[in-house]
């Protein structure tokens, strides 16, 4: 279960607050959405849980099954199951995908004290989730999104999620820029990581995506707050009202 | 992708801050007094009972170098070297010459052997694997005879600082017809082969650092392969610097006679000092009609602590002359070393259809200092080179790739690539490409790329949420920066290079 406590932080650098007490409780096993405004903090709030250090945490806590994970790297976060489909993935020239796969795989295995997979046994888990994504052999040996089209660096985001299997998925805008084909590929890849032992975070502009993805709970993130909470049926409502009742701005 | 998880480990299990090759051996030392003058050259050549003619080359060298000037225009800061506080020879007592195994020093065993180096005739490869270790190559060790037998085995000569302490497997090299040996031994076992090629491809007065090893230089190795014959094993140098305020000068001559092939590798690590040594070798290659020559070399002198204090200053001229027709010279170099690099290790494309090739992973970190690259100097018709260099800059270093190439008048159908990528760690250090192109033939073809990228915070932070430490994800971005030149390196060295280049950038984040 994840547990997000009356949580701020600011950008480190400037001590600028974004996220101003933000609380939050997915239990395992259930789909919550987040929508709202452009600025409103919804990557902040994304980058937090993965632990980026740009952003300083001044009060609250993030608990994940019950342990709180501030004072954690990304790393250990990553191997206690996090993990952060980026709204912009980033390119690793030099590296192809396959081989960071298996790096990536093979240290959170390590940290998780699991044992690294053989290479045949690898390339076999992993050529299957590919070939379930429409992610060809030939994408697997380019450097990793290097010259990647914006939807097949969404993809590779949900191939590397179904390749680290891990408990706590959040997914940043991997909706935006994709076509429809696309989302419909990226969901259904989604969908099936759904299940009794995973908590996920979809965090999406648009209500779209959720037609694809049902969320059993919709928020809606403004000025750094969660100022409403609801079904699914409170991303059709967005959809046709807009933000303007939260950002206090004329629709 | 083994080879990065290992690198990875690697990494890991190393000792953060710790250039593990830093002691220092206590060992007795004959040493000539502080300075440079005609009678020091002439203690030197004494020692080393030299004949009368190279003691004149020697001396000729002095007074040339007594003309020249420092060279000043490398992207290089450093304090001015005070050449007459130096020592220009230090030998560890009791060795006047190379020895048998059983003869040397059992310190100076124990240092090599420290240094991950075991002097022993068995198939051991520097520093590669440690001494008993099975060999990853399974090469067969049965046979006596034979050049299967060989396969997996590295000749050594060990020069610890002015002389060469030891040489490995001269018998079975000398059954094939190859003479390795220190180039003292050279001088007195094979003068007319010196003779001959001593000086032809880097003369006396070619720079200031030349002209001061030609004077002063007191060991290195001599490599002789003669026609037709492929060299059994892969031969190598490892040299130790130790003593203090001691200048290191060794000459390497390398010689593969018509229709032969020889590989060669170098490796250098020295103490940590607070004060800057001196390095100021030669290396000279000879290839001829369809010889071919391939030199590696993993650099890893001390480069200072953190703060930039200490390390080796490291003026190095290195240069093959592919004196015959389809003769082909190939550099890789591994630069993870030294205060200061100031190496451009070239080839003279003399013979017809001759070829030249330099394959270099240059990583600076702290406040290390690289200015390196290469000269393609295309003299015959359809010559060909190719140049590939990834620079790595880390901490507060700067790193600076300079590289030549140039088509003489008759040079028709001569042919270039280069390719020169820089990596960025940190925003403190800087990338620098300065290549020279020079064209006298309308039919010579050059062509040029080159790249800086940088390794992010961004790009960190996302390795990391993958599950992967700060060490771990530079390791992997760095070792597929690097990958197109690693392939280039004998098999055995490639995993050695990959720690290195993990240890070489530790503390280059965070
Ligand atoms: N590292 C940063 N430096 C400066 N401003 C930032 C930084 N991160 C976020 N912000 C600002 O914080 C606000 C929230 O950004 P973000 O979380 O990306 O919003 P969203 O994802 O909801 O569009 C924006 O005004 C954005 O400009
Ligand atoms: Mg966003």
């Amino acid at each position: 279960m994840l547990e997000i406590k009356n949580l701020h932080a600011c950008i480190a650098d400037d001590g600028t607050e974004i996220l101003r007490g933000i609380d939050l409780v997915i239990p395992k096993g259930e789909v919550h959405a987040i929508m709202g405004p452009n600025g409103s903090g919804k990557s902040t709030l994304a980058y937090v849980l993965a632990g980026r250090d740009d952003y300083e945490v001044t009060e609250g806590d993030i608990l994940w099954n019950g342990e709180s994970i501030l004072e954690m790297g990304p790393d250990e976060r990553a191997a206690k199951g996090v993990f952060l489909a980026f709204q912009y993935p980033m390119e690793i020239p030099g590296v192809a995908t396959m081989t960071f796969l298996r790096a990536a795989l093979n240290a959170v295995r390590k940290k998780r004290g699991e044992k690294e997979l053989t290479t045949p046994e690898f390339l076999k888990f992993v050529r299957a989730k590919a070939a379930e994504l429409g992610v060809s052999d030939e994408m697997l040996k380019r450097p990793l999104n290097v010259g990647f089209s914006g939807g097949e660096k969404k993809r590779m985001e949900i191939l590397q999620m179904s390749v680290l299997e891990p408990t706590l998925c959040v997914l940043d805008e991997t909706d935006s820029g994709l076509d429809i084909d696309a989302i419909r590929i990226v969901s259904e890849g989604t969908t099936k990581l759904r299940g009794p032992d995973r908590a996920m975070l979809v965090i999406t502009h648009y209500q779209r995506l959720l037609n694809y993805i049902v969320p059993d709970k919709v928020h809606v993130l403004a000025k750094g707050r969660i100022q409403k909470t609801g079904g699914k049926e409170l991303a059709l409502e967005l959809e046709k009202s807009g933000y303007a009742d939260f950002t206090g701005q004329a629709a | 992708m083994a080879a990065v998880q290992e690198t990875i480990e690697q990494v890991k299990s190393i000792d953060v801050d710790k250039y593990k090759y830093g002691f220092e051996t206590e060992i007795e030392s004959e040493k000539a007094p502080r300075g440079l003058n005609e009678d020091i050259v002439r203690f030197i050549s004494e020692k080393k009972g030299e004949p009368a003619w190279m003691l004149e080359w020697r001396l000729d060298a002095y007074r040339r170098w007594r003309a020249l000037k420092e060279p000043t225009w490398a992207k290089l800061h450093y304090p001015k070297i005070d050449f007459e506080d130096l020592y220009y020879y230090s030998a560890p007592k009791g060795t006047t010459g190379p020895k048998s195994l059983d003869e040397v020093d059992p310190q100076l065993l124990e240092t090599y052997a420290k240094l991950g180096i075991p002097l022993k005739e068995q198939e051991i490869l520097a520093g590669v694997r440690k001494a008993g270790e099975p060999s990853p190559s399974n090469a067969p060790s049965e046979g006596a005879d034979g050049y299967a037998s060989m396969k997996g085995k590295v000749a050594i000569d060990a020069v610890f600082d002015s002389v060469s302490v030891v040489t490995t497997f001269k018998k079975e090299l000398a059954k094939a017809g190859v003479i390795f040996c220190s180039i003292s031994e050279a001088l007195r076992e094979h003068p007319e082969l010196v003779k001959k090629y001593l000086g032809t491809v880097v003369p006396q007065s070619d720079n200031f650092y030349a002209a001061l090893n030609s004077a002063v230089f007191s060991d290195g190795s001599f490599v002789y392969v003669p026609p037709g014959v492929r060299c059994p094993m892969e031969l190598s140098t490892y040299f130790r610097i130790n003593e203090k305020d001691t200048g290191q000068f060794e000459r390497t001559l390398i010689i593969a006679d018509k229709g032969s092939y020889v590989s060669y590798l170098e490796g250098c690590t020295a103490p940590m000092r607070d004060e800057n040594q001196l390095h100021a070798a030669v290396v000279e290659l000879i290839a001829l009609d369809d010889a071919e020559i391939k030199y590696s070399t993993v650099q890893n002198w001390y480069p200072g602590d953190k703060d930039g204090k200490g390390g080796i200053f490291n003026f190095v001229t290195k240069r093959g002359d592919c004196r015959g027709k389809n003769s082909k010279i190939s550099w890789t170099q591994v630069e993870t070393g030294s205060a200061i690099t100031w190496k451009y290790p070239s080839c003279i494309l003399r013979g017809d259809n001759s070829r030249g090739e330099f394959y270099s992973i240059a990583i600076s970190n702290g406040y290390q200092q690289v200015d390196s690259g290469t000269k393609m100097i295309h003299l015959g018709r359809n010559t060909t080179s190719r140049i590939i260099s990834k620079g790595i800059a880390a901490g507060k270093s700067q790193n600076t790739y300079r590289g030549l190439v140039s088509a003489h008048r008759k040079a028709t159908g001569a042919r270039n690539f280069t390719n020169c990528d820089s990596l960025l760690i940190g925003d403190k250090c800087g990338a620098h490409t300065v290549p020279y192109l020079e064209a006298r033939n309308s039919s010579a073809q050059f062509e040029h790329e080159a790249t800086t990228s940088k390794i992010s915070d961004n790009m960190l932070f996302y390795c990391t949420q993958r599950g992967l430490s700060s060490e771990e994800a530079i390791a992997l971005v760095v070792n597929g920066f690097v990958r197109d030149v690693l392939q280039h390196l004998p098999m055995e060295f490639m995993a050695e290079t990959q720690k290195l280049i993990g240890i070489s950038l530790e503390g280059s984040v965070g």
